[in-house]
């Protein structure tokens, strides 16, 4: 990988030493200072919204109402996570996304890998039909309608299937999938096994998923955020309010402001209410991201080194 | 059929024999195959619906057909050139500005020096990537509520009155559309070109360095060369995906105030077909397959424009 270069060393043999800033010449450094400060604006630019939720999410709702918050916390409170912690919506959509998020997220990766496994061993037969029966549906889909009434007729509409089964397997998953197993389990291991009188099934289980964890992973948090973050599915297939997940309950209450706002008459409790309502809503966007966020530096250990060594290898 | 395990795989008559191919691999194969001819094929089936109309008292099969009636009241009818309009303005708006950020960004990130902070950026960069769409418009919603928001408050205290509501506005629509997908998505796109900078050789550097380029001219003449096949490709996808706008952010954006901007053809294809009622199958899927059919002689054009010029294509 290019990171010899990116990271000096001392060593020799990578052939770049620390070169000290002061000793540039001054188009490079007018270059690097000006870098720096595109570098720099975009790092706020990227950052500032969500450490303003953040921070919002920690304030009370007098402070977040009357938009007092601009960076830090103003009057730090719990009031917005009480508020969240209290809303049955919010909990039952919760426990229903870890549901579809847990479901859906074993059903892709062991439809993919099954069917990357089947299609890397150059033995089987038909191959290239199925590649070509897959990858066809990359360009062609029937389209929104269709697709609905698939689902009203095979019954799924209302059901939590509709949320865990569709994009079951995703075909350029699939294809990473495949072109890993076959460049990294070697032929000759595949030859032996096979000679002692190994099975499919049985390599498939002892050799290929033990040596394929790092595709596994990235299929796994990639579809596991997708599941989380989902809501285009039930939007569409559910109308059953018991079986929505987080993210439509999200859209309720941030875009559509329907928040428990009760048709009290007493203007203070209004007022308070709505105090509450706006706290509510960052706290609920923190307690919905959160656990993306956990995910994340798993992402970046496995995926985005997956990603430098998949481009090199083309 | 596992008689024989031959070293090279091969048989004598040279066709590809099997070190094994037992039943067994289909059945791995069983669940995908199964899954892809259900929710992907007989859907495609399903399109015929575009020619015809659909009754669904008489089902797909019973229905009468119609030829090409629903496209020409698709054509004819009063928001015909609007949708278009949005979809396309959003589209090239889009692409003209959020193609060459991330390529930008990766040209500079990657140039510069100073290894922590390039990890921190990169880091937070690709952060907003993963926080889903409903939270992205929420936070933006959130952000431009005149009196709540960062922007409301910012607005008034520079100029003493309160914003006015930037969602009710269509012509602010676009631009909100864009920036929002730049924000969450210039670090991600980016990721793709840095891998590919990651690879340019050491030497060609060193060697430049010799000759007294300054760290610009190695930029221009070395780092963004090396990206030009990976750029090109990620532009054919892009042009090929131009009339896809996608439904989910526009549809959370919309509301009545901003629809002149905000309706495109995917929000309108899942109002005529599941919202107005006992919804238009056929006319939906009409405009669903026109979109679809455009998309995919897009795509065939823009490819054989870089074959054309030399550059790499998709096949």
């Amino acid at each position: 990988m290019g990171t010899a270069r990116a990271k000096p060393t001392s060593k020799a043999e990578s052939g770049a030493k620390k070169v000290r800033f002061s000793t540039h010449p001054t188009s490079d450094k007018i270059y690097y200072v000006f870098s720096g400060i595109i570098l720099t604006s975009i790092l706020i630019a990227v950052a500032y919204p969500l450490i303003y939720v953040l921070s919002a999410s920690f304030s009370s709702g007098t402070a977040v109402s009357s938009g007092q918050v601009l960076l830090w916390p103003v009057d730090i409170s719990l009031e917005g996570y009480q508020a969240v912690f209290k809303n049955k919506d919010i909990l039952r959509s919760y426990g229903n996304t870890f549901l579809y998020t847990i479901l859906g997220t074993f059903i892709n990766v062991t439809v993919v890998m099954t069917c990357a496994y089947a299609l890397s061993r150059p033995g089987l037969r038909g191959r290239n039909f199925f590649m070509i029966l897959f990858t066809f549906t990359m360009f062609f889909s029937g389209g929104l309608i269709p697709f609905y009434m698939l689902m009203r007729n095979l019954h799924l509409i209302d059901t939590m299937w509709a949320m865990v089964l569709p994009g079951a397997l995703s075909v350029y998953n699939m294809i990473i999938a495949r072109t890993f197993i076959q460049s990294s389990i070697p032929g000759e291991l595949v030859e032996a096994t096979s000679m002692d009188g190994c099975s499919d099934i049985r390599f498939f289980f002892s050799f290929v998923l033990p040596l394929s964890k790092a595709v596994i992973a990235v299929i796994t948090l990639f579809s596991a955020v997708g599941h989380w973050n989902a809501y285009f599915n039930a939007l569409m297939y559910l109308n059953d309010r018991s079986l929505y997940p987080l993210q439509v309950i999200l859209r309720e209450i941030l875009i559509m402001n329907q928040v428990d706002v009760s048709m009290i008459m007493d203007p203070e409790l209004q007022q308070a209410n709505v105090q509450a309502a706006a706290v509510l809503k960052y706290a609920l966007i923190v307690v919905a991201t959160l656990p993306i966020l956990c995910v994340y530096p798993f992402i970046q250990k496995y995926f985005v080194k997956g990603v430098m060594i998949g481009s090199l290898k083309g | 059929m596992r008689s024989q395990p031959l070293p090279s795989g091969r048989a004598k008559n040279g066709s590809k024999k099997s070190i094994r191919s037992g039943w067994q691999l289909y059945l791995f194969l069983l669940p995908a195959v199964v899954y892809i001819v259900i929710f992907a094929y007989v859907p495609m089936a399903g399109v015929q619906i575009a020619f015809k109309e659909y009754d669904f008292t008489k089902g797909i099969w019973g229905s009468e057909w119609v030829g090409l009636d629903n496209f020409s009241r698709f054509f004819e009818s009063y928001q015909f050139w609007t949708i278009i309009r949005n979809t396309l303005l959003l589209s090239l708006y889009s692409l003209v500005i959020s193609f060459p950020l991330p390529i930008l960004f990766a040209l500079v990130l990657n140039s510069f020096i100073g290894q922590k902070f390039k990890k921190i950026v990169q880091s937070v960069s690709y952060m907003p990537h993963f926080i889903s769409t409903v939270v992205i418009v929420g936070m933006l919603v959130q952000i431009f509520n005149p009196r709540t928001g960062a922007f409301g408050s910012l607005y008034t205290f520079f100029t003493g009155n309160v914003m006015p509501d930037a969602f009710a506005n269509p012509d602010l629509f676009p631009h909100l559309y864009v920036w929002s997908g730049i924000w969450q998505g210039i670090g991600w796109s980016s990721i793709i070109y840095i891998a590919a900078l990651s690879s340019v050789d050491e030497h060609l550097h060193e060697a430049a360095q010799i000759d007294g380029a300054s760290r610009l001219q190695r930029v221009r003449h070395i780092d963004f060369p090396s990206i030009l096949p990976t750029a090109t490709i990620m532009l054919i996808l892009a042009v090929g995906n131009l009339m896809d706008i996608g439904f989910e952010k526009v549809f959370l954006m919309q509301n009545d105030l901003n629809l002149s901007s905000s309706e495109v053809i995917s929000t309108y294809v899942y109002k005529v077909g599941l919202t107005i009622g006992a919804g238009d199958f056929s006319f939906a899927t009409a405009i669903g397959l026109f979109n679809s059919v455009i998309n995919f002689v897009l795509l065939i054009i823009v490819n054989f424009a870089a074959k054309r010029m030399g550059n790499a294509s998709l096949w």
